[in-house]
């Protein structure tokens, strides 16, 4: 360590013009507050990088060679670059994956500084010992980056670099150093106990625990490897301390991303929508008895492995109701010039799953009983949440049905989803006191439902029939056994 | 046992990283310490390797960990799962697909499969050394037994039959080499995930070279995983000269190894498994057919995927089959969706439901979309 900072103590030497050499000037990087170490969460490949300002002038760039990969290797594949041509890197920081017959080697950075030049792309070809990246070094070859500007005077050629700041010689070894930096510490706010005041681990860690009043027991893996792993996984018991120091200013930008996926597919679905003329229609249903039949029906259904919702119920009133209003369940053309009644009942249920809202739909409801739709639902919901719901599931609807409620709310304003021409919220069921017809006051199972429907082809009063006409299949499920087909 | 007592260490030890501290102070310079994982889960095991690789002192004592898991295929790191293997079928079977981070080939693991990891210190790392422990152990059960590694760092039984292929790792100071074993391997799953996905995959992504295999179990049915495992172990106890050691058992939990949940779930994470796919191209034809009709038609699609999301697709259609802005709109509509069935056929709904349209040209749309999807 010693030759190489004398090494570098004469590179800067012959830098500097004829009148600075009297006192040898190390200029060093002045730290700036960015280099808080990031939360331990990161993966290792994203290891903390040192932000440095870069000082008045710039260091050499060097050549790093590709390394003896071991086995008589010559060459190997370039796989993958972490970094980039102007990126700062900082010694051990993961560079490039390289590939030799199944071997896949990460090649990390011997020097601190900034990318010039990649001299591979990827699936190329490297050769052992010739360059591989070019760095320009902040200082030079492989010192370990000091904290603040120091101007010191002529450097003593004891073993152990040395820092001086406002006069007081800091003694302390490169890896008591990285120690310090890692943490945020200055070495001239700690006490030495060694000899000469030489500041020891002990030191920074009795300082350490004093700013944060915690214990930190160094782990043992990090005691043998100090001066070698200064960037892996920061151990979330070393908070980054910062005494009597201004205070970090964390600037959040604005974060512009393309749209994608679910996104894009909203936007089309909601730009067509646009196009439709809605009105709302709202209504409240007294489920109280609709609540009693479902307790009594839920043992049997889940005897067939089935569980049953009130879904179901809510999906096949609605088919029996589009049957006497056929209208619901039609479609216009582009040039509002023709209306096609669809023959299928294909109800589709809108569903918050983990790639957005999507709205599988059940086929030909018309055809299907309580339990069958309460078994399709199943599986539709099973898809939905694995995130495997196919085209057919997705396409086709021509009614639908959204019950926002199970998550919460009252009265909606739906979206109607083009081609279809009519659509209804389910707020959630509240049990609410309602006055029954010897107007006495009872609990009652309260269910808002709100419905749009396309003002082109749909009057107010054909939907407020058709309404009533499924409030009453609900408020009386008894009702819905004389038409049930 | 050995866990109790490791348990009751760990406590004194407070925040310490490691969960074996008592294992790992056993031996003196040049020891090895075998591990055996209890779980049976791909992504965990591979997420233990990693720990071991960050976590442990490998300077002056190396490491075999033993494991097995239930079916899953593990690509190598540089690979293209679409290309090495039938993801279809895997989803319909329920077999995951797992990407480990060193290179290599692809390779189907069940539980009728061993997996060796060895670790050392960059200098100490010997893939012929670490090979000779798995062919000693292997003659030392079987006398006689025609085993031999070759200059791929391949194990051939009889001389042509591969019962292990390798791969490596290699860090700054730690490297790992991991090999397959295998002995009672269901090989007809084998042959039948390990075929890719859809034709017309162009890609620079590393190929796999396939071999004829053959089950260790096969040759000798004495050969058991269980009766391996434990042979391997006093095997490459002796040729790194320890003496009474054993085999510890180890729970890969986050109780014992801080931080392996989160490497587990990155691991499992589509973004790692399909995203870390290198750039490729798919140029294939599709094979239409209009349901109702019962005519066909034949097109070619291209679609560029990068980071496993669609870049560009485009479609060629017959105009008199399908009218050249549909086909158009249906291939945008697919640009940046992953190339995944699920999340296509999520992009691709919008634009087949919302317009209104003629049910035959419908018909067709959806049936040129699900052929699409069929790729993925």
């Amino acid at each position: 360590m010693a030759a190489v900072t004398r090494c570098s103590f004469h590179l800067v030497r012959r830098l500097l013009s004829h009148q600075y050499k009297r006192r040898c000037v190390r200029v060093q990087t002045i730290k700036t507050h960015k280099d808080q170490q990031p939360p331990a969460f990161l993966s290792k490949l994203n290891n903390a990088r040192l932000f440095h300002t870069t000082s008045a002038w710039r260091g050499p760039i060097l050549q790093f060679k590709l390394s003896d990969i071991g086995e008589g290797i010559m060459e190997v594949v370039v796989k993958e670059w972490y970094v980039k041509e102007g990126d700062k890197v900082s010694q051990f920081d993961s560079i490039c994956e390289v590939q030799s017959d199944k071997a896949s080697v990460t090649i990390t950075s011997r020097y601190d500084g900034v990318i010039r030049k990649l001299h591979y792309t990827v699936d190329e070809i490297a050769l052992v010992g010739k360059p591989l990246v070019d760095i320009e070094t902040d200082t030079g070859p492989e010192v370990p980056q000091e904290e603040d500007v120091v101007e010191t005077p002529a450097m003593s050629r004891e073993e152990h670099t040395h820092q001086e700041i406002k006069g007081h010689k800091t003694q302390a070894t490169p890896a008591v150093r990285r120690l310090a930096l890692e943490n945020n510490i200055k070495l001239s706010e700690v006490v030495g106990t060694g000899k000469d005041g030489r500041i020891l681990k002990e030191d920074i860690l009795n300082f350490l625990a004093k700013q944060t009043g915690a214990i930190l027991p160094p782990s043992p893996f990090r005691e043998t490897h100090e001066s070698q792993r200064p960037k892996e996984k920061q151990p979330a018991t070393q908070p980054a301390t910062q005494p009597a120091a201004p205070k970090p200013v964390l600037t959040t930008k604005d974060v512009t991303e393309s749209l994608k996926g679910f996104h894009k597919a909203m936007v089309r679905t909601m730009t067509a929508a646009l196009k439709i003329p809605h009105f709302g229609f709202c209504d409240e249903v007294d489920l109280s008895r609709l609540v009693a039949l479902r307790a009594d029906l839920k043992a049997i259904s889940e005897a067939r492995g089935v569980k049953l919702s009130y879904m179901p119920f809510f999906i096949k009133a609605a088919s029996l109701g589009l049957l006497h209003f056929p209208i619901l369940n039609a479609s216009i053309d582009e040039a509002c010039q023709n209306i096609t009644y669809k023959a299928a009942h294909n109800i589709g249920l809108a569903m918050d799953t983990s790639q957005g809202l999507l709205v599988p739909n059940v086929k030909n409801v018309q055809l299907l009983s309580v339990f069958d739709i309460a078994r399709d639902l199943n599986r539709l919901q099973a898809l939905g949440s694995s995130g495997q719901l196919g085209t057919s599931d997705l396409t086709g609807g021509t009614f639908t049905l959204s019950n926002i409620g199970s998550i919460g709310g009252t009265y909606a304003k739906p979206v109607i989803l083009p081609p279809e021409v009519a659509i209804g919220a389910l707020g959630k069921i509240q049990i609410l006191p309602r006055f029954d017809s010897n107007g006495q006051l009872v609990k009652a199972h309260i269910l808002n439902i709100s419905w749009s429907a396309d003002h082109r082809i749909i009057d107010g009063a054909t939907m407020c029939r058709f309404s009533n006409l499924w409030r009453q299949y609900l408020e009386n499920p008894a009702s819905m056994v004389l038409d049930l087909k | 046992m050995v866990l109790q007592s490791l348990c009751a260490l760990r406590a004194q030890a407070g925040a310490s990283l490691s969960g074996l501290p008592a294992a790992l102070e056993h031996g003196g310079p040049g020891a090895g310490l075998v591990l055996r994982s209890l779980s049976t889960d791909v992504f965990r095991n591979l997420a233990l390797e990693d720990w071991i690789h960050d976590h442990v002192d490998l300077r002056s004592r190396g490491v075999l960990l033993l494991w097995r898991n239930s079916a899953a295929v593990v690509v190598g790191r540089h690979q293209n799962p679409w290309r090495e293997c039938d993801l279809r079928l895997m989803r319909r079977s329920g077999v995951p697909v797992a990407r480990r981070r060193s290179g290599g080939g692809a390779v189907f693991h069940d539980l009728g499969n061993l997996n060796l990891t060895f670790f050392s210190s960059r200098g100490g790392y010997d893939r012929r050394r670490n090979l000779r422990v798995v062919t000693g152990a292997l003659e030392a059960l079987r006398p006689g037994i025609d085993v031999r590694a070759t200059d791929r760092f391949d194990i051939l039984l009889d001389g042509h039959y591969k019962i292990s292929g390798t791969a490596a790792k290699l860090g700054r100071t730690v490297a790992y080499h991991h090999c397959t074993l295998l002995c009672s391997a269901d090989r007809r799953l084998l042959s039948s995930l390990l075929r890719p996905t859809c034709p017309g995959i162009h890609s620079n992504a590393t190929a796999s070279l396939p071999s004829p295999v053959q089950n260790l179990l096969d040759n000798d049915p004495s050969l058991t995983p269980d009766g391996i495992l434990q042979q391997l172990a006093e095997q490459y106890l002796t040729e790194w000269g320890v003496r009474g050691g054993s085999v510890v058992a180890v729970q890969p939990d986050e109780q014992s190894f801080a931080g392996i949940d989160r490497s587990v779930s990155e691991l499992r994470s589509w973004d790692w498994t399909h995203g870390r796919t290198p750039k490729f191209s798919v140029h294939t034809t599709l094979e239409l057919a209009d349901p109702t009709s019962a005519e066909v038609c034949t097109a070619t699609a291209h679609l560029e995927v990068k980071s496993g999301r669609v870049e560009s697709c485009k479609l060629s259609v017959p105009p008199a089959w399908l009218p050249r802005a549909a086909c158009a709109d249906l291939a945008a509509s697919l640009v940046g969706a992953r190339f995944c069935p699920s999340e296509a056929a999520a992009a691709a709904a919008p634009f087949l439901q919302s317009e209104p349209r003629d049910v035959d040209l419908d018909a067709r749309l959806r049936n040129l979309c699900e052929n699409i999807v069929a790729l993925m």
